[in-house]
């Protein structure tokens, strides 16, 4: 919880302004029974005097006049305090996730993240502002009645410490127990938002294996689950009023019981003992607040420890330097040095890879599935570092660049064709921010979706639903080639980005490729012979390794791999 | 959704319940009444306690007994309200969230395509939270209060009724003040909703896809457009918190001028002789109690209001229309006919797709459709599905049209492997038993193997046990091809449906789960979506689709000859 406090640094003053105002009227309210004497004692009993009560009953109005506008200042306060950190901590929260890197996004998963970034900051500014109402008053009434109550007697004061000893105590165990029962529940909203994601997006399949009920039953046993928790920590937290209720009162009790026994020895007045017993009953309301006060910190601290986890999450792929670094174009563009890799839970997955790719170069990656393609292919932007060895572009480790200098010079075609929500020209301008039509419809064009753009009534303005699900996988992908080339990227991979598209399709867009980018070093990641057949160097992968690198007809000969893979090809078209 | 539509609506969930609401409202009767008595006795304690010598022991230790019981019935009361309060809100979120969840299964599948899941999880997740702590809140305050009220009005009575109707009418001013400033706060209440339903799609969006984001460097662009979102929320969210708080001290403020003018009205009386100085005491302590529901009913407006508004989207979405009704009737005949009778189908009516589609597959009939990108050919599974249902016409499969069969049985009679593989967070054994829950492990290994899936899934560290996260984690897009192929197997179909089921497996292994499939599906019906030409030449027929219409059929051999479309795509395969 604590460690959230620096996003209420821009807020000192409101955070201190809110709870003296608040202050300020317990203080008022305090002259109100004073006022309401006056009027008895001076207006009633000694004056006889209407006026005299009219007057005073308006110094009463002003006092509640006062109290009102404090009040509303605490509120104003309250609310701007809470909003501006919540808002701040949302803020950072999605800045942060935007530096994590794959490893850690695969460990906190994005459901996770998305009700941290929701729920949970909505818990904890609703707890900053229920602390800048509420934590001053509750104090103030506490510690002013237990003084009040040492100046009475301080023997029966006594009596007041035992109390709040016991009631101290009663709150911190709760919390303590309570605390990670509450972390269970937000555990439990995370799998509900993780079940309800799946569902959402394998709907087809679902309604396919006619799996609905059993889906539904799903839910039930994750929502159950999250009801057995909730109820748990309920009966936990419900304990607290009746606990500081039961202690006060026996506090109270023992008052009588000793002030009786002081007044029966002289020792006491009984209206002492009155006065005692109201304060008493003044500790107790103020006690009730505290409780609440707490079972709500208590949920909203369970949060923030969430909400600190990412933040404390530290990315595992790091810039070293940021803003530019010079480099000099080489005439080796890629280089992998010995690379070796694993992912953090498992075994090797690349090996031994050593390779280099002259500028302009095409190079063609094939192997059966799962041989480590996509891993490959990964480690030339850093979204994974490498365990062992090293990635040179243009002679520097890509450890060395900035990620903007990096990345900026590439075109990424990721597997799976995502789109974002936004025009077809938002989703263009992804590689470069200020892109122009001419270009963007050069990329199009490349990529060959001019001509069902060119269908669409609104052209570049088209509309893209979240995903691109209104394009059909083709277009999605060919819609996700003409993005990464936008702005001349000088590196363009393709990670199998040609799997959805017709042959003919296939064939145009290569074609269009080739003849587009002279100086572009381009890597693609491939199923088919046929579309790299003419790389200038091909590597033929098996189980993490380089079996075979050359072109297509030195690897025909010298590869039993690529030849197989070839052969299965040609195969078909023999039989046919 | 209005306001009263929303209130009626949560208490069709809380009814199931009502015997925990009649069980809390006891235990507030019993807690509020004691709490009532308890001044009550101690006054009496305290009137035996006289002076110096002049104390009745034996009565006072009757008297705290007294007070020590009615503690520990307060004590025990108040936490069985708490608990009850607690066990029926958790128990209605809960049965929101599985409402919604059943309700994401019984929707049409374009309302899952067209609305933003980060949004539709929102409701799930943050809206239903929202109404569950308002329904906390409701019902403590409530019942407490109206006891509490009620209690107070007829000691009040006892004492004076004038003054008593006086305070009684003057009160719920109050309220009134409240009700008004609620009204103009609700659509303040429902834009934060709403906008906390664009920030979650815009996280899920963002974050889902955060390799994208480090891939186009795009963070920056990312996080203004988080910012938009975000500075909005804090605008409006401030506003509705704000404008929602200003109703308690409002509330206070107007019962401190009841206050006063009991005060004031009562000591007219006092001095007029009507009064005497002790009632008029009485009665502004009861005054004050009678108040203090108010101004706590008032101080959990906020949350209230949220949750009304909250309410209001979460209904909103249970008011979504479901599928057409579904039929329950089984088909007769078996054989896998299937027939499209002058299909016509539009995703927009504004832009027809299919048009007077019409085709005759007969029994056991192998079809592959291939054509351009975005030319209706997943269209026509997703219509064989019955994902969407067609727009005119009617398909026949075995001489009853697909409307009139269970959506069940029909869809049971088809085995489906889309492009996008769809796994969910378990193991792969659950994952491969899907479809089928009964099949031994003899059986899954079986299919795995047939699916070639069975080796890697082998060298994975816990082999069929390993879970899969969400995405899919470090498996290969190939390899997760090969599950959801291996899962469809697993179901033995008597049709079975290839989306460009294989577009990211290597080819050989390609080959063999081919003539796995044929084997399956020897004699039985099958329609294959394929862009690789080289991979359908088997097939009895094969449809060439153009924008959604079937421009040719035929075997590979005929078409070639017939030299049209299908031979143009031939030869620019051929040509790579």
């Amino acid at each position: 919880m604590f460690q959230l406090r620096r996003f209420l640094s821009d807020y000192k003053k409101e955070v201190i302004i809110g709870p003296l105002c608040k202050l300020f009227e317990a203080i008022l309210e305090l002259f109100v029974p004073m006022v309401m004497a006056n009027i008895i004692d001076v207006g009633i009993n000694t004056l006889h005097d209407g006026g005299y009560v009219l007057r005073t009953g308006g110094l009463m109005v002003l006092l509640a006049a006062m109290g009102l506008t404090s009040a509303l200042f605490c509120q104003y306060f309250a609310s701007k305090a809470s909003q501006g950190a919540g808002t701040k901590i949302r803020r950072a929260l999605f800045e942060h996730i935007n530096t994590l890197s794959y490893a850690e996004l695969d460990r906190l998963g994005t459901p996770s993240l998305i009700t941290r970034i929701t729920n949970d900051v909505n818990q904890v500014q609703q707890s900053i502002a229920m602390c800048i109402r509420l934590l001053t008053r509750a104090p103030f009434i506490i510690i002013g009645s237990l003084v009040m109550a040492m100046t009475i007697n301080l023997q029966l004061s006594l009596i007041f410490f035992a109390a709040a000893v016991l009631i101290g105590l009663t709150l911190f165990l709760v919390m303590k127990l309570s605390v990670p029962v509450f972390s269970a529940m937000q555990r439990k909203l995370d799998v509900i938002g993780r079940v309800s994601r799946e569902n959402l997006s394998g709907s087809r399949v679902i309604r396919a294996f006619s799996k609905q009920e059993s889906e539904n039953r799903h839910m039930d046993s994750a929502t159950q689950d999250l009801a057995k928790t909730s109820i748990r920590v309920a009966r936990l937290s419900a304990l607290l009023n009746p606990v500081t209720y039961a202690v006060t009162d026996a506090a109270i009790i023992a008052v009588v019981w000793f002030g009786a026994v002081k007044v029966n020895i002289g020792e006491m007045q009984t209206g002492e003992i009155v006065a005692l017993v109201s304060y008493m009953t003044q500790i107790l309301l103020a006690m009730v607040v505290v409780a609440n006060l707490v079972i709500l910190m208590t949920k909203a601290s369970a949060s923030a420890q969430r909400i600190n986890e990412v933040f404390d999450t530290q990315p595992s792929v790091t810039e070293k330097y940021s803003g530019y670094i010079s480099v000099k174009e080489n005439k080796t563009k890629i280089t992998f040095d010995n690379v070796s890799f694993r992912y953090a839970d498992g075994k090797e997955v690349l090996s031994d890879l050593c390779f280099s790719v002259l500028r302009g170069q095409t190079v063609g990656i094939i192997g059966g599935t799962g041989c480590g393609k996509t891993s490959l292919l990964n480690l030339i932007p850093r979204f994974y570092d490498v365990s062992g060895g090293r990635v040179l572009i243009d002679g520097v480790d890509v450890r060395e660049y900035p990620f903007a200098q990096l990345r900026g010079q590439m075109g990424i075609v990721p597997q799976q064709s995502v789109l974002f929500a936004g025009s077809i020209r938002d989703n263009m301008r992804w590689r470069s921010p200020n892109a122009g039509d001419k270009e963007i419809l050069q990329a199009l064009s490349v990529a060959q979706a001019t001509e069902f753009i060119q269908k669409l009534p609104d052209g570049l303005d088209s509309r893209v639903e979240q995903g691109g699900k209104n394009f059909s996988g083709g277009q999605r992908q060919r819609l996700c080639i003409a993005r990464a080339l936008v702005g001349e990227p000088k590196l363009l991979l393709l990670d199998d980005s040609f799997s959805a598209l017709d042959t003919a399709t296939d064939a145009a867009l290569r074609r269009a490729l080739r003849q587009n980018t002279d100086d572009m070093t381009v890597m693609i990641v491939t199923q088919r012979c046929s579309s790299i057949q003419n790389a200038d160097l091909i590597l033929c992968m098996d189980d993490g390794r380089i079996v075979g690198s050359g072109t297509h007809e030195q690897l025909l000969e010298s590869c039993p791999t690529y030849r197989d893979i070839y052969l299965s090809q040609q195969g078909a078209e023999v039989r046919a | 959704m209005t306001k009263r539509k929303a209130s009626k609506k949560i208490y069709q969930y809380v009814k199931p319940y009502r015997l925990l609401l009649l069980g809390a409202l006891l235990s507030a009767i019993v807690s509020i009444s004691l709490t009532l008595l308890i001044p009550v006795l101690i006054g009496t304690a305290l009137d035996e306690i006289v002076s110096k010598g002049n104390v009745d022991f034996a009565d006072v230790a009757k008297i705290l007994g007294y007070i020590g019981i009615a503690v520990a019935g307060v004590s025990v009361c108040q936490w069985t309200m708490t608990y009850f309060v607690n066990v029926l809100s958790y128990n209605t979120v809960r049965d929101l969230r599985r409402e919604l969840f059943r309700k994401f299964n019984s929707v049409p599948l374009s309302t899952i395509d067209n609305n933003p899941h980060g949004d539709l999880i929102s409701r799930v997740i943050n809206d239903v939270d929202a109404v569950g702590d308002g329904l906390t809140q409701l019902f403590l305050q409530l019942f407490s209060g109206a006891v509490t009220i009620l209690g107070t009005l007829l000691f009040m009575l006892g004492i004076d009724w004038r003054i008593a109707l006086t305070v009684v009418v003057l009160t719920p001013l109050s309220l009134f003040v409240a009700g008004f400033i609620g009204k103009l706060t609700h659509r303040r209440f429902t834009e934060q909703q709403i906008l906390q339903g664009n920030i979650s799609a815009f996280v899920e969006e963002h974050v889902g896809n955060e390799r994208l984001v480090q891939a186009f460097a795009y963070e920056k662009r990312a996080e203004e457009g988080f910012d938009a979102y975000n500075t909005e929320l804090l605008d409006v969210g401030f506003k509705a918190q704000f404008a929602g708080a200003l109703a308690n001290p409002c509330t206070r403020f107007v019962n401190a001028m009841v206050y006063a003018a009991v005060g004031i009205f009562g000591a007219l009386s006092v001095i007029g002789g009507s009064l005497s100085i002790g009632q008029l005491s009485c009665f502004l302590t009861y005054a004050n109690q009678y108040t203090k529901p108010f101004n706590e009913v008032t101080g959990v407006l906020t949350q209230l209001q949220t949750a009304l508004a909250a309410a209001g989207r979460v209904f909103e979405l249970l008011e979504f229309g479901d599928e057409s009704p579904d039929s329950n009737k089984a088909f007769q005949h078996s054989g896998g006919n299937v027939v499209f009778d002058n299909v016509s189908f539009a995703y927009n009516p504004q832009k027809p797709l299919i048009q007077n589609f019409s085709l005759n597959v007969p029994g056991g009939c192998h079809v592959a459709i291939v054509g351009p990108t975005g030319c209706g050919k997943t269209t026509l599974i997703n219509l064989l599905m019955r994902f969407y249902d067609v727009d005119e016409g009617s398909i026949i499969v075995d001489g009853t049209d697909i409307r009139n069969i269970s959506r069940k049985n029909l869809r049971s009679r088809f085995g489906m492997v889309l492009q996008d593989s769809w796994l969910f967070e378990g193991s792969i054994m659950e994952n491969l038993r899907y479809g089928n829950e009964n099949a031994t492990d003899e059986q899954v290994i079986k299919a795995a193997k047939a699916a070639y899936a069975h080796s890697f899934i082998h060298r994975l560290p816990q082999g069929y046990d390993t879970v899969i996260s969400e995405g899919g984690g470090n498996l290969s897009q190939g390899q997760k091809q090969l599950l959801c192929i291996a899962r469809a197997m697993l179901t033995d179909p008597e049709i079975l449906i290839l989306d460009e089921a294989t577009s990211s497996i290597d080819t050989l292994t390609e080959i063999r789960v081919q003539k796995a499939f044929a084997k399956m599906m020897k004699g039985r019906t099958s329609f294959v979506v394929a862009h690789r030409l080289s991979t359908i030449r088997e097939s009895d027929v094969i449809l060439v689709m153009r924008d959604g219409n079937i421009v040719e059929q035929g075997s590979h051999e005929e078409l070639l000859k017939k030299g049209g479309f299908y031979a143009e795509l031939n030869r620019a395969q051929r040509n790579i």
